[in-house]
């Protein structure tokens, strides 16, 4: 089995048309836990996920995986914040992942009616997709995630804009996923659920990484003006 | 007003009576713009998939000039492909000069940029809403093309029947490389062309008034098959 972790980004830089995103960003992702990425909007926090993953090109520096791109890419996933259904049935876009990449669709079937068990969407295999609600969208899209088993998974804000409920169900997938052994970076600006399931936090402000500490330190004392002011719940500027 | 009167007891009367010529042409006309279709279609629709899922250079010029001949005018085609295929043509030696071959041919010519353009601005949309999703599950493009052109089948049956429209009631090309040959080449507008020459106007109009039935036929029949429009949107 090969190891893509630890990942590790260099001196890294996101610019897009002229306009300067993220970086030069420095850090080490190593194989376990659950990584929150904090930051106010426009911090730059979907862009380094989207770096991190592959989605996004660095202007300058570099994103290193412990195995060679091909292989990395294939042990990862991304749960974006607004989920994209493929124009298929729920169990379609469930198989969508393992057929594409060579799976009997019969034995990806039953491996999408086992997870669609677990996300308590049975009886809704061949329902579109497009007709599931928001929280239902997106459990399938992190389902669809999961399916191939990744070691690593990138959530942009995935409980953005979803009930208690539909928060609720979401969490519940991800601390399964995590127990499971899969490595975990999700952004979010939401801090009751950054404290309910970060092990370490990387807090970011203007593109960059301005602290980077264990869950437990930063929530107590966190080292940087910005950081302290985002947890007291001021605007940071 | 008489004349289209008598057109429609003239098509009336040709459809009742099984009229042998009236279906034979019916039939030709069908294979030809049919296969035509089918050939333009294997072309133009990973064409247009490629061309939505491909970064390069010249990718606005291809589409700038995709998009233009999709005004290919029908007689430059039927000319061209004169030429090519005539006796003194590179491929006059195959012998396929007014057969319906030759017209087939020049239908390809015809529809391929029709569909491949109209296929290129359905899948173009559909890549801007799968682009992250097909990038992050790490699919290759050719599975990338394979997913855009299922998942967008229903724009695409629109393209197709848009060839189909375009090809059934072409006249131009396919008189210029079938020769209208009586049994052979003669297909439904070229006999119309025929008829309203020998000022036959009741004939034309009857074949015109089929040529419409059978278009919409087709357009519909494929409709129902498909499903569109009786499902909800994806």
């Amino acid at each position: 089995m090969v190891n893509i972790l630890p990942l590790s980004v260099q001196n890294a830089s996101v610019t897009r048309n002229g306009k300067h995103l993220l970086g030069p960003v420095d850090l080490e992702i190593g194989p376990t836990g659950l990584t929150i990425v904090l930051g106010p909007n426009g911090a730059g926090k979907s862009t380094l996920l989207r770096l991190l993953h592959g989605l996004e090109k660095p202007s300058a520096g570099r994103v290193r995986y412990a195995a060679p791109r091909s292989k990395a890419f294939a042990l990862q996933a991304f749960v974006f914040q607004t989920p994209v259904m493929l124009r298929r049935t729920v169990l379609g876009n469930l198989t969508y992942p393992l057929t594409v990449h060579g799976m009997a669709r019969h034995e990806a079937e039953k491996q999408a009616l086992t997870w669609l068990k677990t996300l308590g969407l049975s009886g809704h295999e061949q329902q579109r997709a497009s007709q599931l609600s928001g929280g239902e969208r997106q459990k399938l899209a992190l389902a669809r995630a999961l399916i191939r088993a990744p070691q690593l998974l990138f959530l942009d804000e995935p409980c953005a804009n979803l009930d208690g409920a539909a928060t609720r169900d979401i969490e519940r997938l991800i601390l399964e996923a995590r127990a499971a052994g899969t490595r975990i970076l999700m952004a979010t600006h939401d801090l009751g659920q950054a404290r309910r399931l970060a092990t370490d936090v990387l807090f970011l402000n203007k593109g960059q990484v301005v602290e980077s500490a264990p869950a437990d330190a930063f929530f107590e004392a966190p080292q940087t003006q910005e950081a302290q002011a985002f947890l007291k719940g001021d605007l940071v500027l | 007003m008489l004349e289209i009167w008598q057109g429609i007891q003239a098509a009336f009367w040709l459809i009742v009576t099984f009229d042998a010529d009236l279906y034979e042409i019916a039939a030709r006309s069908l294979l030809v713009t049919c296969s035509a279709v089918a050939i333009a279609a294997l072309i133009g629709l990973p064409l247009g998939a490629w061309l939505a899922v491909s970064r390069y250079r010249l990718r606005r010029l291809v589409i700038a000039v995709l998009n233009a001949l999709m005004g290919l005018p029908p007689v430059v085609v039927g000319l061209v492909v004169y030429l090519m295929l005539s006796r003194s043509g590179p491929f006059g030696v195959m012998g396929l000069l007014f057969t319906p071959w030759a017209m087939i041919i020049a239908q390809v010519v015809i529809l391929t940029p029709l569909i491949a353009s109209i296929a290129h601005q359905s899948i173009r949309d559909l890549w801007a809403e799968y682009h992250d999703l097909l990038i992050s599950l790490n699919t290759t493009r050719p599975q990338r093309i394979k997913t855009l052109l299922w998942d967008s089948r229903r724009a695409l049956l629109t393209a197709a029947l848009a060839g189909f429209g375009r090809g059934i009631g072409e006249v131009g090309a396919i008189m210029i490389v079938g020769g209208n040959i009586d049994h052979v080449t003669r297909v439904m507008t070229t006999a119309i062309a025929l008829e309203t020459s020998k000022g036959d106007f009741a004939l034309a109009i009857g074949l015109g008034f089929v040529l419409i039935g059978l278009a919409v036929a087709v357009n519909l029949a494929l409709h129902m098959l498909s499903g569109t429009e009786v499902r909800d949107r994806w």
